[in-house]
């Protein structure tokens, strides 16, 4: 046991020093893949961004509901009642034809309209703000708010949402495709990268075959290669996206208070820092195992 | 029982080529023998059967006690502890010192630190290398090197020692001391099967003889 961790301490510091005798080699491949992973994470931070603006916007989503113009005051309570019984109503608003008048009458320009109408044109309705920010809900109530009596007409502002939905979709598929694409990229960079080595490290690799090293020996310094490589271009992948949101936000300073909104990029949060670096470990290594098994057979004296 | 035995050994490498055909022979524990023959008689090929770096095509080769031509290949780096090689062509490495390539076998077992360096010095001083530790072996002399060769062989204690022509590139000076030396490991038990071709060393050395011609043993 304590040999094991002696080897593993000891091929952990040669892996260490091999990077450190060729720096410049190593800063190259650290930002190749550094850059390949910021992409991905940083089209990942930004549609984070987007998600939780567009949950922000949609805190309210409502169905108003509008009753037909010979309505009697019985069924308007009838309405309000099946109104609120509904499943996924919060809140149950309403707007009586006076009131709407007067609110339509603030609007800038409509006072001399108004003041031409013999009678108000415009029926009593209810805002029915929803539970929760989900376009099938709001469809289904829809549906069931029109077959109501006494409801002419029923309009779910779900559409928007939907759009707004469906885009957000798109992003995250293109995400999901650019994270496998550079994903792959990374892997291939470690493949290479180890595959040097081996050819480079050829003689000790058959002489240590030789003296009676395991399997488990001789792969073990690249597989510890390519997760460092892996880590050290996730670090690098992470240090680009966070330098990237700090200067953005620099700027969405300046930009947001004249659209009256304090909008902000988040950063990255602590769980998704961590499993962006474990996730480029992961890749390293498995750039590493494709690569010593394709390579080392080759050098292995035994045939 | 024997520590080496062969029965009916053949070996054919890919495009036909016999170079070993029906060799039978045993080494007794703590035995020192030579083996020789014209080159391409088959004496790398013997010795590298007993190292499992090759494998034979029909017989059986026991080693240790072990079935080597029936092993699995995650064995034998079990058995190649047992095996202090000197084989031709066997690199030293350059990237680093004296000291460190006889520390490389014991680095490779596992072997505590400290232990492992007392008994790489322990190697280094037995071939007279010990002032030498720090120097890199691209500032050794051919004959230094070779001792080298041979100090990395033994620092593990091998119950059997292979060397496959250690003394082809030496002078006669260097090459019994080469000779000496595997003479003394002799005398503390180890089995010692040295292939060689030079006849005047065998007629120095008073010990069994193992012939191989065109394959076969003689």
């Amino acid at each position: 046991m304590r040999a094991w961790i002696q080897h593993h301490v000891l091929s952990f510091a040669q892996t260490l020093a091999r990077l450190a005798r060729s720096p410049f080699a190593t800063a190259l491949n650290v930002v190749a893949i550094g850059v390949a992973l910021a992409l991905p994470l940083g089209a990942y931070c930004v549609l984070g961004n987007l998600e939780s603006v567009s949950h922000k916007i949609s805190v309210e989503p409502q169905v108003s509901v509008f009753l037909a113009g010979d309505a009697a005051k019985a069924d308007i309570v009838a309405v309000e009642a099946r109104l609120k019984a509904a499943g996924g109503v919060r809140a149950v608003r309403f707007v009586s034809r006076e009131t709407a008048l007067v609110e339509l009458s603030r609007t800038a320009g409509m006072q001399e309209v108004i003041a031409s109408l013999r009678r108000n044109p415009l029926p009593d309705a209810f805002v029915v703000t929803l539970a929760a920010s989900d376009p099938a809900l709001a469809d289904q109530l829809e549906l069931q708010f029109k077959s109501l009596s006494k409801v002419a007409h029923v309009q779910a502002d779900s559409a928007w949402v939907r759009r707004l939905d469906a885009l957000l979709r798109l992003g995250r598929t293109a995400v999901v495709l650019l994270s496998a694409l550079l994903g792959l990229a990374l892997v291939t960079v470690t493949f290479n990268t180890i595959r040097l080595q081996i050819l480079t490290q050829r003689d000790e690799i058959e002489l240590c075959r030789l003296i009676g090293a395991t399997h488990a020996y001789i792969r073990r310094p690249f597989f510890y290669l390519g997760s460092l490589l892996g880590l050290l271009g996730g670090v690098a992948a992470l240090a680009i996206v966070l330098a990237a949101l700090a200067v953005l936000n620099r700027d969405l300073l300046q930009l947001a208070p004249l659209y009256g909104s304090d909008l902000r990029l988040r950063f990255p949060n602590l769980e998704e820092m961590l499993a962006a670096l474990a996730a480029s470990v992961a890749l390293g290594w498995l750039g590493a195992y494709l690569s010593v098994s394709r390579h080392l057979l080759g050098v292995d004296p035994i045939r | 029982m024997a520590i080496i035995s062969f029965s009916q050994v053949s070996k054919r490498y890919p495009g036909g080529f016999e170079a070993l055909k029906a060799v039978s022979f045993a080494v007794e524990p703590g035995e020192m023998l030579f083996l020789t023959g014209h080159s391409g008689a088959g004496k790398t090929t013997l010795l590298k059967l007993i190292a499992a770096i090759e494998r034979a095509n029909g017989g059986t080769v026991l080693v240790n006690g072990q079935n080597v031509s029936a092993m699995r290949a995650s064995a034998i780096p079990y058995l190649r502890r047992h095996l202090g090689l000197v084989f031709q062509g066997q690199k030293l490495l350059h990237d680093r010192s004296v000291f460190d390539n006889v520390m490389l076998p014991l680095v490779v077992t596992g072997q505590p630190y400290r232990e492992a360096a007392r008994r790489a010095r322990a190697a280094l001083d037995k071939v007279g290398l010990l002032e030498r530790e720090k120097a890199n072996p691209v500032t050794l002399s051919g004959g230094e090197q070779q001792r080298l060769c041979v100090a990395r062989a033994v620092v593990n204690r091998p119950a059997i020692l292979l060397a496959d022509e250690p003394t082809a590139s030496l002078d006669a000076a260097y090459a019994d001391e080469i000779m000496e030396m595997f003479s003394a490991f002799n005398q503390v038990g180890v089995t010692v099967l040295v292939a060689t071709h030079d006849q005047q060393l065998i007629g120095k050395w008073h010990k069994r003889v193992l012939m191989l011609y065109r394959g076969k043993l003689l």
